[in-house]
């Protein structure tokens, strides 16, 4: 799953510890993993965005661990926290009309529940 | 937050009763504004929240604005291991200056020949707003929102941004726990200048990255 | 189906660079959320303000001003949350149209 060329991670997992909620669930994808976003249409609130959903990216770094937004917008505690992740994906592959160059890059925050192993 | 020891505002601008002076609040009122005193008074009546908690919270916000950010930006110009200290992470080396970053976990990005950062919120209006203060009307509207994500170069051309296809565009859509701010490319000729001087060249639309620093 | 506050990609016009000042009871609002989000007081947090900006109809969501949708969002939270009741809310506001005058 792992890719050559990785990106250069500037946030430190030590930030990101230091940010983090406990009890979480454990990590399951590193930076450089290809992920692929969960396709869903649910009700609630959610923080994947829509263009993004289903589309594939790679783990850009780890920004720790964070109780569930879909569970703290109904004053549920949200735990165990849910690593969170930013994901880098081409605009090429967000948007097939995409008119800038290929190199054109967007990161999405998205919580590992949203994410599958790609 | 810092309390005031031992100091009294007579004025509770905040309080239970609506400054008549203020424009927004002559003339009759809105249903909304009806409903934001109603909320207010009744969770003070209730001894729910103190008034006075409500302003120095106003006062505190206040404070804040984009000078902030430029004091930041400027430093992290000129002193290399603080530039390190920031990427690695914005809230601490943030708070090394000084600033009160309260929950903010801010992610600083950085531009680089080759590379512009570009912010936005398509969810809402996520905006480091303890480090630059409350974010202007534009980046909240259905527009910015919706285009910054799918058309960054024609959003940044309608701000006076024209970007050679040799350098990436990169948006950040900040969906979740972070913050971001950009840390905008010193700009050319500026080898002599000091650090306020620097500070005073870096605008709040470059830390959002629809525009570049410019000297002046 | 996406919802209306989830416009990332959507079609929209030219970005109209306004701004304005925050008038007095906008910056009231703000604090409010602030306040009653801060860890001495935890009445509500943030995903639920979100929860119920997103949960207007999307003509109110796009008529009202961005601090009307937080002070509904708020109150709605409250009411949610049992800080306040419908009943008092009925009664302060109209307390405050005689009092003030409504527009």
């Amino acid at each position: 799953m792992r890719e050559k060329g990785r990106p250069e991670a500037a946030l430190s997992m030590k930030a990101a510890a230091s940010w983090s909620v406990t009890p979480a669930e454990p990590y399951r994808f590193r930076p450089g993993d290809r992920v692929a976003v969960r396709r869903a249409d649910v009700p609630g609130h959610i923080r994947t965005p829509w263009y993004i959903r289903g589309r594939q990216g790679v783990i850009e770094r780890i920004c720790g661990t964070f109780p569930n937004p879909e569970e703290l917008a109904y004053n549920r505690p949200g735990l165990p926290a849910q690593p969170l992740y930013r994901v880098r994906f081409r605009q090429a592959d967000v948007w097939p009309d995409y008119a800038g160059p290929p190199a054109d890059t967007i990161e999405v925050e998205i919580y590992q529940h949203w994410l599958e192993p790609a | 937050m810092t309390q005031p020891s031992g100091h009294h505002h007579d004025h509770g601008a905040a309080g239970a009763h609506v400054h008549p002076t203020r424009p927004d609040d002559e003339g009759p009122l809105g249903y909304y504004q009806r409903m934001e005193i109603a909320v207010r008074e009744l969770l003070i009546e209730k001894g729910t929240i103190d008034p006075d908690d409500l302003r120095r919270t106003i006062e505190a916000m206040d404070q804040r604005s984009p000078a902030q950010g430029a004091r930041v930006v400027a430093r992290a110009w000129c002193d290399p291991a603080f530039k390190a200290r920031l990427l690695d992470n914005g809230t601490a080396a943030c708070e090394e200056l000084g600033i009160a970053m309260g929950p903010t976990k801010l992610v600083v990005v950085e531009n680089r020949p080759g590379l512009h950062n570009l912010i936005v919120c398509t969810l809402c209006s996520c905006y480091p707003r303890n480090l630059l203060g409350l974010p202007p009307d534009w980046y909240k509207s259905r527009n910015y929102r919706s285009r910054a994500v799918r058309e960054p170069r024609a959003v940044l051309a309608e701000f006076g941004t024209v970007l050679a296809d040799d350098v990436e565009v990169r948006v950040h859509d900040s969906t979740a726990d972070m913050r971001y701010l950009v840390l905008p490319e010193r700009p050319a000729g500026s080898e002599g200048m000091g650090e306020t001087e620097l500070a005073a060249l870096v605008t709040r639309d470059a830390m959002i990255g629809v525009t570049t620093v410019r000297r002046n | 189906m996406r919802s209306h506050h989830d416009m990332g990609g959507q079609p929209a016009g030219p970005v109209a660079r306004t701004e304005h000042d925050y008038a007095f009871w906008e910056k009231r609002v703000d604090a409010l959320m602030v306040l009653l989000s801060s860890p001495k007081h935890r009445l509500l947090n943030v995903d639920e303000l979100r929860r119920n900006i997103e949960a207007l109809p999307p003509d109110a969501y796009d008529r009202m001003s961005y601090y009307e949708r937080w002070i509904s969002a708020i109150c709605n939270t409250l009411l949610q949350r049992g800080a306040i009741t419908t009943d008092e809310l009925a009664r302060k506001m109209t307390e405050i149209e005689a009092r003030e005058g409504a527009a």
